[in-house]
């Protein structure tokens, strides 16, 4: 699983730091997400799919089906 | 468009745990569909969940407060007022995104975490003053409002002394009862008193959301724009008001009503978070907050809708969509589902949502720690309901144990 996400779009809402802690996390300035793991192992693949889903900016990105 | 030309829609809620049946209808039958407001304003409404993210995620509808065609929940409501400045809520990009990211670290995941032990410590305060005093008494004064209130307060800078006035204002501002001359006194006051507060903090700026703000302006823009500070200190208080109040009252009336669901998470606090998801999709207490005006013709749910048209998500109703939901009307706290609209959906989703769900999430398991037979002093069904307001509650909670 590849993950991509788009600082343009995120609002900052923080779910995917909720879901997926080790994966995603938000600059202490302005709350836009920050990428911590590009390739997750396969026990995050669950809730960063869910991320995916809740982002309400529609600003994460999963590449292959890992 | 004449008026008679659409159907009339009732908006105000009939029952605590259900949409009303009209707009369930209009979710099976007519999903996006044009009505007529009890305002008589002739908008569309969405219901279906599908729909409301579309229409949330798509930047050709505004949520600009002063654009023609914004629906009107209440006669005057939307009407252009000049005491505040646009608020974080009613702007459309270019300008949402840099006012909403000038203050979104306030608000990150870690820096709620930090504030954790904190909260604790006013729920637990207040909780232990209910427990030495008589009983009954209402939930409402002694939990729901205080404590979300201190919080926000303390996270703004905002004397806690002040609080009764806060309390009274934010509650005309939100009810659709009170005269529209009432709200302007309320907005008016609220207004004056932080002019004050954001002078004082400009001469001595202190180390909190609003002193930091402050002092954030200062190095980006050279100056100190008072009028938006005021803007945004409003709507956190507000927000923090009405919103986290509400639902630790909805939120004690289910755990009633729901002895097992009670008992799981007495039983294991690590069920509370996705209890609080559930808590949240079941009652969506501010949906009527999700209005947007198109400002170009848009197709959406295979309807056309025009520039200038008005547009209400009817999210309530779209988060018991059977299509995303299986068994929608049952209230599951296991479900843990977190695709709900209760906070909305798209570049203005609520800003205080992290903070939101600690503090339930600390209310929950402290209530039911300290408290474990807490229970109505009266029958559920004499309860008054904020039928009328924009943001649904309970208006008084008397509790036993």
């Amino acid at each position: 699983m590849k993950v991509r996400v788009e600082e343009d779009r995120c609002c900052g809402a923080g779910q995917c730091v909720l879901l997926a802690p080790q994966v995603f996390d938000q600059r202490d300035d302005d709350g836009i997400v920050v990428l911590l793991d590009g390739t997750p192992p396969e026990a995050e693949h669950e809730a960063v799919r869910e991320a995916v889903s809740v982002c309400p900016a529609a600003a994460i990105h999963v590449d292959g089906d890992g | 468009m004449p008026a008679e030309q659409s159907p009339a829609l009732p908006i105000a809620r009939t029952c605590p745990y259900a949409p009303r049946d009209e707009h369930v209808r209009l979710r099976e039958t007519d999903p996006v569909s044009k009505v007529t407001l009890p305002t008589g304003a002739e908008v569309w409404v969405v219901t279906r969940h599908e729909d409301i993210r579309a229409l949330l995620a798509d930047t050709r509808f505004s949520s600009d407060r002063r654009r023609p065609g914004f629906p009107m929940l209440d006669n005057g409501s939307g009407a252009p007022t000049d005491v505040l400045p646009p608020l974080l809520l009613t702007m459309d990009p270019p300008e949402h995104g840099p006012a909403r990211r000038a203050v979104l670290g306030e608000f990150t995941v870690k820096r709620m975490n930090k504030l954790k032990p904190r909260i604790q410590e006013i729920v637990d305060e207040h909780i232990d003053r209910m427990l030495a005093g008589p009983r009954p008494v209402d939930l409402v004064r002694a939990l729901s409002l205080p404590v979300p209130s201190l919080v926000i307060s303390e996270l703004l800078g905002v004397p806690y002394d002040d609080h009764a006035f806060f309390q009274s204002r934010s509650a005309s501002l939100v009810s659709r009862t009170v005269s529209q001359e009432e709200k302007q006194k309320a907005l008016f006051d609220l207004a004056g008193y932080l002019d004050e507060l954001l002078r004082a903090k400009e001469e001595v700026p202190t180390d909190d959301l609003l002193g930091r703000q402050i002092l954030r302006q200062r190095e980006v823009n050279g100056a100190v724009d008072r009028k938006d500070l005021m803007g945004l200190a409003f709507l956190l208080l507000i927000a923090g008001h009405e919103t986290t109040a509400n639902m630790i009252s909805l939120t004690m009336l289910q755990l009633v009503r729901d002895p097992g669901a009670r008992e799981a998470l007495r039983q294991d606090p690590g069920t509370t978070l996705p209890a609080v998801e559930e808590l949240l999709r079941y009652f969506t207490i501010a949906e009527q907050a999700l209005a947007r005006v198109a400002v170009e013709d848009v197709e959406l749910g295979g309807r056309l809708i025009k520039a200038g048209d008005g547009v209400l998500a009817l999210a309530h109703t779209a988060n018991r969509d059977p299509r995303v939901f299986p068994d929608p009307d049952t209230f599951d706290v296991g479900r843990g589902a977190r695709n709900h609209l209760a906070f909305g959906y798209g570049h203005h989703q609520c800003l205080g949502q992290n903070l939101a769900r600690l503090e339930l999430q600390i209310v929950i398991d402290t209530l039911l720690r300290k408290i474990p037979d807490i229970r109505p002093a009266v029958p559920v069904d004499e309860l008054s309901f904020k039928d009328d307001a924009i943001i649904y509650g309970i208006y008084e909670f008397p509790v036993t144990w």
